[in-house]
């Protein structure tokens, strides 16, 4: 099985669009084969991703002939770089010239194929390619895709957000990100074209091609937005977009409501998903119309997917309105993840069943919402605690606090206010006993340099 | 006027009070990326009690520039 093996009958449909040149689906497959041909086996490779025409050349290239991509953005350091090269010894790197040293033996629109003394480890008959859940910090976690993940993600994508041939995406997001790479992916396999840029939406240059060539959809994560807002969105003129989409985070009632509202007095459509890497990209979507009536939900599973969630002895809660663990089933469910080369001969440890660590609840229609982070939630003499909101009522009567704990046993870190009251405020609250809460004073909340507060420095 | 503009720059891209004003331009000051545009045009609105149009936003590059785009808003530094 590969992906993107038949694209070549959209033959003249444009495929890529990129520094004013438009590239149609029989040149770009011809591109995409000779740098498969130089490699000439199924091995693995580093592909340092840019929202450029031969970081996606070489991408489609690999998933086409069975050679498996590590994706790694190209604003990783350099150091970072090299401990991922140790971990995963790839036998080639698809780099922008001069990414790091080594023998180059082709070359490309500004991009190299770096041949490196790689080990020949097994890869598993069904890895496509690897993808990182966390962005930046160099993690060596990398989540493995299947070719069946990646089709079976895409064909759910393009039936509900009904992509058409003669669509056309702009780039927001990076390639080594899985949104970013969904939204290529659903383009790609249905003849459409796509805008490749570095820019972002603050920049003229994006709005610019934007109008040029017609866009009518891109993708956004909850920064995006915040970013348009402030750019007032809702007096910029772009009459092509059709749509626009939301995932990577959960976007705040505030501002899904405010999108909404624009959205529907431009006509066009905002459509808010849900998803992780771990289950190829997305696992769920709001249907545009359904946006203003269920503002901040995550919407309903995609087709082919199923959502079911789970209380605290293991089984299945049927009744709308109540928390439990939100698990997913589908063929996008991906094999697993690996730290180092010698795991990429493992196969499916998942079996299409995907625990999401995130804690949800369904309404009456079954569209569902997310509540926080399962590591976010004690249990307490039985009921599920959520953390964040015992915080966030401490805070509403002027309390700063930071919770945290284990099971029965909640600690609630205070910066103002006495233990009594504070014990006595939270027992009559959430009516659970007295005795299950802790309160220690101190200075001051410890906070990263974004502002998170850093619950592992409590303590 | 000018003294508030000028310090707003400063403050938020890090500017010495000699620096050249002329070199001041968006994408050359390693802080003044689309993070950075969007807290001076957040600034800036408050500041001077304006509401910029979105082609405003985008085309403002530079510290001289934004004079003029500021003029608009009949805001003379």
């Amino acid at each position: 099985m590969t992906v993107f093996s038949n694209i070549e009958k959209y033959e003249s449909n444009t495929a890529v669009i990129f520094e004013d040149q438009q590239v149609d689906y029989a040149t770009f497959v011809a591109h995409t084969q000779k740098v498969a041909d130089v490699i000439g086996e199924r091995c693995l490779v580093f592909l340092v991703c840019s929202n450029t025409y031969a970081a996606l050349t070489g991408y489609v290239s690999f998933l086409r002939n069975r050679i498996v991509p590590l994706m790694i953005n190209h604003t990783m350091n350099p150091e970072m770089f090299e401990k991922l090269k140790e971990n995963y010894q790839p036998k080639y790197i698809w780099q922008p010239k001069g990414f790091s040293e080594g023998n180059s033996i082709y070359d490309f629109y500004g991009y190299e194929l770096i041949c490196c003394k790689g080990e020949d480890y097994p890869l598993v008959e069904d890895l496509a390619l690897l993808l990182t859940t966390s962005g930046s910090t160099g993690s060596p976690k990398y989540v493995k895709q299947s070719y069946k993940n990646i089709k079976a993600n895409a064909n759910s994508i393009i039936e509900y957000l009904d992509v058409r041939s003669s669509d056309r995406a702009i780039t927001t997001l990076p390639m080594s990100y899985t949104y970013g790479l969904s939204i290529i992916n659903t383009h790609l396999l249905q003849g459409a074209s796509i805008v490749l840029t570095e820019a972002t939406v603050m920049q003229r240059e994006f709005v610019n091609l934007i109008r040029k060539y017609n866009v009518n959809n891109f993708g956004g994560v909850p920064y995006t937005y915040e970013m348009l807002k402030k750019l007032h969105f809702e007096k910029l003129e772009l009459p092509s977009l059709r749509y626009i989409t939301q995932a990577g985070g959960k976007l705040g009632k505030e501002l899904h409501s405010e999108f909404a509202k624009i959205c529907n007095d431009k006509g066009m459509q905002l459509i808010v998903m849900y998803g992780q890497t771990e289950a190829t990209a997305r696992m769920s979507w709001l249907p545009w119309d359904k946006t203003v009536e269920k503002c901040g939900s995550i919407g309903i599973a995609i087709p082919g997917g199923r959502f079911s969630l789970i209380d605290v002895e293991g089984n299945e809660i049927q009744d709308s309105e109540i928390v439990g663990e939100l698990v997913y089933r589908g063929e996008n469910v991906t094999m697993g993840y690996a730290s180092s080369g010698e795991d990429l001969i493992l196969g499916d440890e998942r079996g299409g069943l995907l625990e999401t660590g995130d804690m949800a609840y369904m309404d009456a229609d079954g569209y569902y919402y997310i509540a926080g982070r399962k590591k976010r939630f004690l249990k307490v003499y039985g009921n599920r605690v959520n953390l964040d909101e015992v915080e966030n009522l401490l805070k509403e009567i002027g309390y700063e606090t930071a919770v945290a704990g284990e099971d029965n046993h909640v600690k609630i870190y205070a910066v103002n206010g006495s233990a009594e009251d504070i014990k006595g405020f939270l027992a009559q609250k959430t009516g659970l006993n007295m005795r299950a809460f802790e309160v220690l004073s101190i200075e001051r909340i410890p906070r990263s340099d974004s502002g998170k507060v850093l619950y592992s420095e409590l303590g | 006027m000018m003294d508030n503009y000028w310090k707003i720059f400063q403050e938020l891209f890090g500017l010495d009070e000699d620096f050249d004003k002329g070199k001041v331009v968006r994408g050359e000051i390693s802080d003044w990326d689309s993070v950075g545009h969007i807290a001076l045009v957040t600034k800036l609105e408050e500041t001077f009690d304006i509401m910029m149009e979105p082609e405003d936003i985008l085309q403002f590059k530079s510290f001289y520039q934004g004079i003029d785009i500021l003029k608009k808003y009949h805001v003379d530094l």
